[in-house]
């Protein structure tokens, strides 16, 4: 018999009594979603700007190579479709990517597969993050985030949430472990 | 053999070090707290996060039937293993097919427990651990000390040491950004000559037939991102039915186990990358027998956050290597006895049953209730030391005969007052080693209740 088979089978032999599912939650909502967005954003390390102004950021302003994924914002340096191995990637200052919706209760962004082609690595690699957001889309709670997911067949998704960290050696919180050194999310109005 | 104690005397012989130990996780554990307050619905959370979990594991034969029909939709390959020589066959395998030499890891408990790493390097492999705290511990050719916090047992100065050996840092360099900007550098070019990227699995979604990882360094993603092939493993208790699940589980995950309101990354991985190959190998290893246990099934459930590690006094004090087990603190002295009940018969006795570990739990475990149930089952099975076994037998054999309790109470607060310390304290007297036996009473509360009623 395939282990397949053989570990299938030996599950259906344990008689576990049957319990339903429960039901979905609700999950807090917040007066002030936005506000509350911030607040968590900037508790995880990550820094809210409202308003589209990119030029004014430093972060942006002074970057030597940036790759953008925001239509109507220029790359610098960087030719994301004429790059075929996303190894060339490394080196690649900030990367300017539009995200669908942010979370408030956790300061995460939901950033689907597609709008990182054509390099998923790119929200990773990237010394620097800028994620580009609808003002008007923030949602309260996770609950409400996985309402709105839509699932593609093979498909890649991801929930940022502030700059990559660690805090492995002596609880020390240090950011830029091997993602991001800084996260920034740009509040845009529609 | 040495069991728990002995080892966990050996670790709190150094005072300050063991107090430094504890005072990491309690912060660890505070922090916790403060996240759980912030989430007026946090009760019904963990009912609903224990209530997915029964349900799942209520027809976990199902649902990884529809996670594999899902996963194979999504042009992912997926494997059964038996066994962990099964499930390291198989990797090996994906990995020789694909002639790959240099493997990039994500924290992954189960590779851990099948001790893949020695396996793949026996075979001209190089697996490089890429979550820090695991990179540190494997630079030191040692085990993880904590599922999430790998490297909690050890100091800035010692990692500065270890760097300075292994990375070329400056000689006596302690400073936490420093290091962490050092392992940065070195694990990027690890990075950039992998040829594979193994992770672990958090979550596996069987309507979806994705798998989620969560991460907080993003080295999952950097792992999986650059190479075109993706292996991710998982214990087949990592099902949930549902995406909307994810929300339940997310929303406790990271703040149980590092008080963060969720890790920097969820990655959800529902197909290989464009051009690229993706493997889900599903493992049962002893899974299969742990569900056939009403009383020991629902430690099934456990989401492998170590808020159960971080709260437990006798984990604080006593630092994950006193267990001997991969996963060690309250869960894993449940998990391992259902390994090997001999190796591991002293971990069910390494808590004081306090039940802090169930309050904290966000799947709800009762795992104070189930350490105790393991102790019945190690006496049954006579794999409990000698001494204990005599001493509950004796203690059996007076406490259910009236007339002799009463007796022995009598001769007891008349002699033990007589006897020199030497004896009481004696080497059999374990119980005594660190703690004085309260002066006898003069009376026995049946005498004074007497008294009182006469």
């Amino acid at each position: 018999m395939s282990s397949r088979n053989a570990i299938l089978d030996s599950l259906r032999k344990s008689v576990v009594p049957p319990a339903s599912r429960p039901a979905p939650m609700i999950g807090t909502r917040y007066a002030d979603p936005l506000k509350q967005f911030e607040e968590t954003l900037t508790a995880v390390g990550g820094r809210l700007v409202r308003g589209g102004d990119l030029a004014s950021l430093d972060v942006y302003a002074n970057a030597p190579k940036v790759a953008s994924l925001v239509p109507g914002v220029p790359s610098r340096n960087v030719d994301l479709h004429a790059i075929q191995d996303p190894h060339e990637l490394d080196g690649v200052d900030v990367a300017v990517i539009p995200g669908e919706f942010g979370v408030a209760e956790n300061g995460a962004v939901w950033v689907p597969g597609e709008i990182l082609a054509p390099h998923r690595a790119i929200f990773v690699i990237a010394q620097h993050l800028i994620l580009v957001v609808p003002s008007d889309q923030i949602v309260d709670n996770l609950h409400q985030a996985y309402e709105r997911i839509q699932w593609r067949p093979n498909s890649f998704g991801i929930l940022i949430s502030g700059p990559s960290k660690t805090a492995d050696i002596e609880q020390s919180l240090v950011m830029g472990a091997h993602g991001a050194r800084s996260c920034t999310v740009i509040l845009v109005a529609q | 053999m040495t069991g728990h104690a002995e080892k966990a005397a050996a670790f709190a012989a150094n005072e300050s070090r063991t107090h430094w130990h504890d005072e990491s996780l309690w912060f660890v554990r505070v922090k916790r707290d403060r996240q759980a307050a912030s989430i007026p619905e946090w009760e019904a959370l963990r009912e609903a996060a224990s209530a997915i979990k029964t349900h799942t594991l209520s027809r976990l034969a199902d649902y990884l039937e529809e996670f594999e029909r899902n996963a194979t939709a999504n042009g992912i390959h997926v494997h059964w293993a038996r066994d962990a020589a099964e499930h390291n066959a198989i990797v090996h395998q994906i990995l020789a097919s694909h002639n790959v030499t240099r493997l990039v890891k994500s924290k992954s408990m189960l590779t851990e427990e099948c001790h893949l790493n020695p396996y793949l390097e026996a075979r001209g492999i190089e697996v490089t651990d890429t979550d820090l705290g695991e990179r540190i511990v494997q630079l030191r050719k040692e085990p993880p000390s904590h599922i999430v916090l790998p490297a909690i047992h050890l100091k800035k100065e010692d990692i500065g040491e270890l760097f300075h050996i292994e990375l070329g840092t400056e000689k006596g360099a302690s400073d936490p950004k420093y290091l962490t900007e050092a392992a940065r550098g070195h694990l990027r070019s690890k990075f950039m000559e992998a040829q594979a990227g193994l992770t672990g699995v958090n979550f596996a979604v069987a309507e979806t037939g994705g798998v989620v990882v969560c991460t907080n360094e993003g080295n999952a993603d950097m792992g999986t991102s650059l190479p075109p092939l993706h292996i991710a493993c998982m214990g087949m208790e990592k099902l949930i039915p549902r995406a909307e699940d994810l929300a339940v589980f997310l929303r406790l995950l990271a703040r149980s186990g590092t008080g963060q309101p969720v890790t920097t990354y969820t990655s959800h991985f529902n197909g290989p990358l464009p051009g690229g190959e993706m493997h889900v190998v599903i493992v049962d290893n002893g899974r299969s027998r742990i569900l056939g246990q009403p009383t020991f099934r629902s430690s099934l459930g456990c989401i492998r956050c170590g808020a159960c590690m971080n709260t437990c006094p006798v984990y604080r004090r006593s630092g994950g290597y006193s267990y001997g087990y991969i996963v060690p603190g309250p869960i894993g002295s449940i998990l391992a006895p259902q390994r090997d009940p001999e190796k591991y018969a002293s971990l069910p006795f390494a808590s004081s049953l306090c039940g802090s570990c169930t309050d904290v739990c966000p799947v709800k475990i009762d795992l104070h209730q189930q350490l105790l149930a393991f102790r019945k089952k190690l006496v049954d099975l006579k794999v409990v030391p000698l001494q204990k076994r005599l001493g509950m037998a004796g203690l059996g054999f007076v406490l259910s005969r009236p007339w002799l309790y009463r007796m022995s109470g009598s001769l007891l607060r008349a002699v033990m007052p007589v006897l020199p310390r030497g004896l009481v304290y004696g080497a059999w007297n374990r119980w005594g080693v660190q703690r004085e036996l309260p002066a006898m009473p003069k009376e026995s509360f049946r005498d004074l209740i007497g008294k009182e009623l006469s």
